[in-house]
């Protein structure tokens, strides 16, 4: 638990607070990239740098993007009246407060069964059963898509596709007929 | 049980919380694409999760936590382009992306 | 030989230098220092880099113009970027009252350091990469992507229709031309079969017969070399692609609302840009800090990294001193409807080089293959436009 995982968790969840409370709908878009960062920051601190690399080229580079033409296409910066929360905001607050304690419950009631491999060095287990940090190059990622895990590559491959298609088509203009 | 805090508990605690903070604002915000920013932030907070629990799982030669990741931010890539040119076209149509007033299933 | 040491050591220069001042301090800090050192290497040079790119391009330009640019300050004018630079410094930072302050603010510092972190991975030569990352290639297109959001929060920010235009055309424009970048970078990644930048050098970095295994030199990377070529001067919003920038169209764009150091920043921002994606185009096709023939190996890698960058520079502002504009919707389709087929056929010939073996025949087949394919899909672009009467379509 060193003081770099506190920083980038507080980044993150800082980023997405400010994305979800925010007035402006385009700076609420720009605080979910700093959400987004922090998480990339995260998955590098657990040694998984080529999902922290496509989560930033992903959804920085592409989704945050989409979020924000969304907003400006749909005159979203315009500041909306009647304000911003929905009228049965509470009911809504409950409900994920509810969810929240449930999984804290769950994480902490589990936490002296997790497997051994999570625990940290203490005078009982020895730092040489703590997991050394995986060493995952490019190259096994690519055998274990074209090998082990080929047929969701595939399905994958199809979905985008079929999501390709399906967003030009639902969002396109329907054609003009001649007056 | 709250001495036992292992690097694993911190990211699940992180990933929780980001999950409730994404479904809160879902939950209750106006603006169509807020929700779906609200969803998006339960996606990755569930990456989180998958990515903590491959690297401190049994088995982390295997990858499946990090390919279960991946593909996880592909289809939300997916879903995040189909769900923003739905939300387009009802403000085409209703002229507004205010989901209190788009309630009604009457066109 | 003597001179073996000497060659060795003129190569190495940098990476002992770093060695020595390193070696002042305890060992705990040593990993640390030397991080810190090279950056401020980076941080150091590449704007110094850019001032003389600056005022190279003005005298060149003028000379293509037939006009001599600037001559006034310094002799022959190479002192310009000084009085710029002390011009940018001294003025007024005017940000417009309906502004949003906070984003307008850190546009250009994201910009900058967007791209300032694109510099780490690339092999400026021997041993001198900033850090040997597996996933290389898939950093710097990420720092890249991340540059798209920082023009247009400048361009949002600044509550300006001329900036929020520009900033549009110029993020539909750098997505369009990052996707075909993207494509012609991963020909290469193929058959270096690493995404790591010091193993690509590796492995372009042997000689047959005097030549070099650059990937300039076969069929699949000429053609990705090209594409690349085109992807980079849309994605650093040079001319010809820019529109997003141009002054006879949109005053300036996104960045229309900012003066004095932002001004300098986002000008800054756009030339390191440049630098970095030349040295990631030397490094991918043309072999990096490689020699181009085995008998010239002694001249030092890092000379010959910077040269192959400044030659890449001469080819942009020769380009933007050349040709016209494209529209907007001409280079759209031009990514789309073009560029995009000719990569995704690259791979496909790419594969069919590898998997025919050495010989002569791979050389025919693909060279006829991509040549054939160029000729049909230019011809399919060529076709006349048909202009209709024009139809208007107003914002809802």
């Amino acid at each position: 638990m060193s003081l770099i995982f506190y920083l980038l968790a507080a980044l993150t969840v800082a980023g997405a607070l400010a994305a979800m409370l925010l007035k402006n709908t385009v700076h609420c878009a720009l605080a979910l990239t700093v959400a987004f960062a922090g998480l990339a920051l995260l998955f590098l601190n657990l040694d998984a740098q080529f999902a922290g690399f496509a989560q930033i080229l992903v959804y920085i580079g592409a989704v945050a993007i989409l979020v924000v033409f969304a907003i400006l296409l749909t005159r979203g910066s315009e500041t909306p009246q009647g304000g911003v929360f929905s009228r049965s905001w509470l009911a809504g607050l409950t409900a994920a407060a509810a969810v929240f304690a449930v999984f804290a419950w769950a994480v902490a009631a589990s936490a002296p069964r997790l497997p051994r491999a999570a625990a940290p060095a203490t005078a009982a287990t020895p730092a040489s059963t703590v997991s050394p940090a995986p060493a995952v190059t490019v190259e096994q990622i690519g055998r274990a898509l074209t090998g082990r895990y080929v047929l969701p590559l595939e399905i994958v491959a199809v979905l985008l596709t079929v999501a390709l298609i399906g967003a030009v088509i639902v969002a396109m203009h329907e054609k003009v007929e001649a007056k | 049980m709250i001495g036992q805090i292992t690097p694993l508990t911190g990211y699940l605690l992180v990933a929780a919380l980001l999950f409730s903070i994404g479904l809160a604002g879902a939950l209750t915000r106006r603006n169509a694409i807020l929700v779906l920013i609200g969803i998006e932030l339960m996606l990755n907070a569930a990456n989180l999760n998958l990515i903590a629990f491959w690297r401190y799982g049994p088995h982390p030669e295997l990858l499946t936590g990090m390919i279960f990741a991946i593909f996880s931010i592909a289809v939300a890539a997916a879903e995040a382009a189909v769900g923003l040119g739905l939300v387009i076209q009802i403000h085409r149509h209703a002229r507004t992306t205010d989901l209190d007033a788009i309630n009604r299933m009457k066109g | 030989m003597i001179a073996r040491p000497l060659i060795e050591t003129s190569d190495q220069v940098f990476v002992l230098l770093k060695e020595w001042l390193v070696g002042f301090l305890p060992a705990s800090w040593q990993p640390a220092a030397g991080v810190v050192l090279c950056v401020a290497a980076i941080v150091g040079l590449f704007p110094v880099l850019f001032a003389l790119t600056t005022v190279l391009e003005r005298k060149g330009l003028g000379r293509i113009q037939n006009r001599i640019g600037p001559n006034r300050v310094g002799p022959l004018g190479l002192l310009q970027p000084l009085a710029d630079g002390i011009k940018s410094l001294t003025k007024e930072d005017i940000v417009p009252a309906s502004a949003d302050r906070v984003v307008h603010f850190l546009a250009p510092l994201v910009l900058v350091v967007a791209v300032f972190m694109g510099f780490a991975v690339v092999p400026m030569g021997r041993n001198m990469v900033l850090v040997d990352v597996d996933a290389g290639l898939l950093f710097y297109f990420a720092m890249g992507t991340s540059t798209e959001l920082a023009i247009f929060m400048a361009g949002w920010s600044s509550r300006n229709k001329y900036s929020l235009l520009g900033a549009m055309r110029a993020v539909a424009q750098m997505i369009s031309y990052e996707v075909a970048l993207l494509l012609s970078s991963v020909v290469v990644v193929m058959m270096a079969g690493s995404l790591s930048l010091t193993k690509i050098v590796a492995a372009q970095n042997q000689y047959t017969w005097g030549l070099p295994h650059w990937y300039i030199f076969t069929p699949w990377g000429l053609a990705g070399f090209l594409m690349y070529a085109i992807a980079t001067t849309a994605e650093t919003n040079r001319s010809p692609f820019d529109l997003p920038e141009g002054e006879s169209e949109l005053v300036a764009g996104y960045h229309t609302e900012y003066s004095g150091f932002k001004f300098a920043l986002f000008f800054l921002g756009e030339y390191l840009a440049m630098f970095s994606i030349s040295g990631l185009g030397a490094t991918l096709f043309l072999g990096g800090w490689s020699a181009p023939f085995s008998f010239l190996t002694w001249i030092p890698s890092w000379i010959w990294f910077f040269s192959k960058l400044m030659l890449s520079i001469f080819v942009f502002i020769w380009l933007r001193g050349t040709l016209p504009r494209l529209r907007q919707d001409q280079l759209m389709n031009f990514a789309w409807k073009f560029v995009l087929p000719m990569t995704l056929l690259n791979l496909l010939v790419a594969a069919l080089w590898r998997f025919l073996g050495e010989g002569w025949e791979r050389w025919v087949f693909c060279t006829v293959i991509l040549v054939v394919a160029y000729v049909v899909m230019g011809r399919m672009e060529m076709r006349r436009e048909h202009f209709g009467p024009r139809s208007y379509r107003y914002a809802e």
